[in-house]
């Protein structure tokens, strides 16, 4: 027999209204399900969060609880109101990797669906704001039985934690022109170098990585990671000229200004009078708006590669910071190129894991330490790429500026004579 | 007495994407030439092949029971091609290798109730944290935030009819999980935490939590004879950072958590490089079930910036070109003291100049 239903008056207000219920949802689970485990554990759960939005308070409290082998990829949550809704007593959330661009097939849905089922609450969330897919509500009995289950045929954990997080990618060259460079391989490779890193926590905190395909950052990478893996390109903005034409054609050449000209940040673009474009492509700081626009005329270069920016993150717990960039431009076709990034990656970890405090972000330890110290550790030289503008204040000591310029002048030029070969 | 054996993992990580790509994302992988958007929530994809693939956007509840989840994967078997993705917003996508599919897809995903739309200038799915339902920090309940939002904004989310996108982010505490967005509710603590200091001894690292401080208020006390932490509540600024590692340093608390609104986030480099959102409203009941308040700030703002911004503006864009003045102004949003910044590079934020719009 299942148990007598909490009643839920304010959540049931969450039934009206046409935007689909996750309260309609859980209460399906309740009402429906076959399995009385689960009938019983969404019963107590909406219990508790009815209790919540009645005393606006959460009721879940951490703990300790992890699968075998693993320290990381469960968010366990026990209730602080158990006595009352002892069903869902104790409720994790398991972290499950997706693969890059959150490719699923209906198929491998509803196998992941059958094991939770058997396992968990029913309930399932695609993904959370790391990137996992999150299935929410399992016991700690349970916990191992259904990753058990899951590991078998093919998925792994996530991170939680402070540890390598689950990466995110954007749907990149599997769906879109604008991707510059090949989001799975590059997604996989460095989340796949670093597994023990995601299973077993021993950073100074959380290290994410996300890779977006080009400019456009579909998942907030600069924003958003330790670790900024952008595609963009350095040659020409190919121009079909032709459909240029169709577009001035249809939308008139006030609304080409409008949209497209007066747009560009750099000012690189001039509507010809025979309605064809012009790109001061030296000046083109690859922002992807007029190809954003312009979607069958324009289009990045074949040129591609990718610009690497460290430190992103969110608020704590220094404020909200945006990644910096450490490689303006870095190219990923060969063996090697993925290897130097991964390198790149490797000294990063290795050196916040060295120099970070505890919870401090990588992005904090650049803060505190400033960026070339940060450089110095990675070995690499000052760009002007990675600055706004070069420093204001004149409090500083150059004791050894003459060999700096003088590295800076060598560098160009062996730049220039690799380039000619 | 020996143990059961435990199964060693199968330490696989990320798995390998392709495996789960419509064959013909398979096939034109990188051979992408250019989209078009037919209609709200459909784009088509075409391939330096010829081939096209066209997605079909939906929004759902994001917190999915099993019975939602294999609703959709029917749809997908019956009149899509088997092949599914969720973007980062949490809205399903469909890809299909045929136009004649894309009709019978949506009315399968509108009659199962499900929300066709999300693409290009529209309003997307607010993308969201865990709040109540299962956070253990949480001052709101993001999910509840987000179902009453979307009933009011469901009709943006439908057609096309903003300046440009408008990615909406919510957040249940200050210092987690939700993103930058062009408009972002989150919660706002406003006291300091209430501590309970019979628990502190045992159940928090005090020296850890010392240092999860930003403003360095927190410091070792004994209280009652007991050890425990104090905090200096003139320098708190209530942002709840100390409540994760010292769950006795209660900070939510049901009168004083509010909502404060954020606007011009974006991720994005397109014309501007990417920007944080700013703080514009502040002070708003954390009001469930449905938080009507917040709701209604939010639809003025986004009234403001339709009928004033330009095409392809992003809310910052437009709030570049206007200026903050008229943005308040525009908006009828209060502008105070507490809108000018105080943090870390404060004085990179005040007016230097005799710009002024009149």
């Amino acid at each position: 027999m299942a148990n007598p239903h909490h009643p839920t008056p304010m959540l049931d207000e969450l039934e009206n209204g046409p935007w689909p219920s996750f309260i309609s949802g859980i209460k399906r689970l309740r009402d429906d399900h076959p399995d009385e485990r689960i009938q019983n554990v969404t019963n107590d759960l909406l219990g508790q969060l009815e209790h919540s939005y009645e005393t606006r308070k959460g009721y879940w409290k951490g703990g300790t609880v992890s699968v075998f082998g693993y320290g990381s990829g469960i968010i366990p949550r026990f209730s602080e109101v158990s006595k009352a809704f002892p069903e869902s007593r104790e409720f994790h959330t398991v972290r499950v990797q997706p693969p890059a661009g959150n490719f699923y097939t209906t198929e491998s849905l509803r196998q992941l669906t059958d094991s939770w089922e058997k396992h968990g609450s029913g309930l399932i969330t695609f993904h959370g704001q790391t990137g996992n897919a999150m299935f929410i509500g399992v016991n700690s009995t349970n916990t191992q039985a259904f990753f058990d289950e899951i590991n078998e045929y093919g998925w792994d954990l996530g991170g939680a934690g402070p540890c390598v997080r689950t990466g995110m990618s954007c749907v990149g060259a599997a769906r879109c022109e604008q991707s510059c460079t090949n989001e799975q391989r590059a997604h996989r490779t460095l989340l796949n170098r670093f597994t023990d890193d995601v299973h077993r926590p021993s950073l100074p905190y959380k290290f994410k990585f996300k890779v977006s395909g080009c400019p456009n950052d579909c998942v907030n990478a600069i924003e958003r990671s330790d670790f900024a893996v952008i595609g963009t390109w350095r040659d020409d903005i190919k121009i079909d000229q032709a459909e240029v034409k169709n577009f001035v054609a249809e939308y008139g050449r006030d609304k080409v200004h409008l949209d497209v000209i007066n747009r560009c940040p750099s000012k690189c673009m001039t509507l010809n009078e025979d309605n064809t474009l012009h790109i001061e492509n030296s000046n083109c700081v690859r922002c992807m708006h007029c190809i954003n626009v312009m979607t069958k005329a324009l289009s990045p270069g074949d040129d591609q590669g990718v610009t690497i920016l460290v430190g992103g993150k969110r608020t704590l717990k220094i404020g909200d910071l945006m990644g910096t960039v450490i490689v303006p431009f870095m190219k990923l076709e060969t063996e090697e190129d993925y290897q130097s990034m991964v390198e790149l990656a490797e000294n990063i970890i290795d050196f916040w894991a060295e120099n970070g405090l505890e919870h401090e972000r990588c992005g904090e330890m650049i803060e505190r330490i400033g960026l070339v110290n940060f450089l110095e550790g990675m070995g690499l030289a000052a760009d002007p790429n990675m600055v706004t503008h070069p420093r204001q204040s004149s409090y500083i000591r150059l004791d050894e500026y003459d060999e700096a310029a003088e590295d800076y002048l060598r560098q160009k030029m062996e730049q220039k004579q690799a380039a000619a070969g | 007495m020996s143990q059961p054996a435990m199964r060693p993992p199968i330490e696989s990580g990320c798995p390998d994407g392709f495996q789960y790509m419509h064959p013909v994302m398979r096939r034109n992988f990188g051979m992408w030439r250019y989209h078009t958007h037919p209609r709200p929530g459909v784009l088509l994809h075409v391939s330096d092949t010829g081939e096209g693939i066209w997605t079909v956007k939906a929004g759902t509840q994001r917190i999915l029971d099993v019975f939602t989840l294999r609703k959709l994967c029917d749809i997908g078997d019956e009149f899509a091609d088997g092949y599914v993705r969720f973007t980062i917003r949490s809205n399903i996508e469909y890809m299909v290798d045929a136009e004649e599919k894309v009709e019978p897809l949506i009315n399968a995903l509108e009659e199962a109730g499900f929300i066709v739309g999300g693409t290009r200038n529209s309003v997307s799915m607010i993308s969201h944290t865990q709040g109540w339902l299962h956070c253990d920090i949480p001052g709101t309940d993001a999910s509840g935030v987000v179902k009453a939002m979307m009933d009011e904004l469901i009709d943006e989310f439908r057609t096309c009819n903003m300046p440009n996108r408008v990615h909406i982010t919510t957040s249940c505490c200050q210092i987690n999980c939700g993103g930058q967005g062009d408009i972002a509710i989150n919660v706002q603590h406003t006291k300091p935490p209430k501590i309970n200091h019979d628990l502190v001894a045992n159940v928090c690292e005090r020296p850890s939590v010392v240092a999860r401080c930003p403003v360095a208020a927190i410091r070792p006390a004994l209280v009652n004879g007991k050890p425990s932490l104090e905090v200096d509540e003139k320098k708190c600024i209530c942002c709840g950072a100390c409540y994760p590692p010292c769950p006795p340093m209660q900070i939510n608390d049901a009168e004083h958590t509010k909502f404060a609104i954020w606007v011009g986030g974006n991720h994005s480099n397109a014309r501007g490089k990417p920007t944080f959102q700013k703080l514009v409203a502040s002070g708003i009941p954390n009001n469930p079930p449905r938080w009507p308040e917040a709701t209604s700030i939010v639809k003025r703002i986004l009234k403001v910036y339709q009928e004033d911004g330009q095409d392809w503006e992003r809310i910052n864009d437009w709030i570049e070109r206007i200026g903050w003045p008229a943005f308040f102004e525009k908006t009828g949003l209060p502008f105070t003291r507490y809108h000018i910044e105080n943090w870390r590079g404060a004085r990179n934020t005040l007016n230097a100049s005799t710009h002024i719009r009149f």
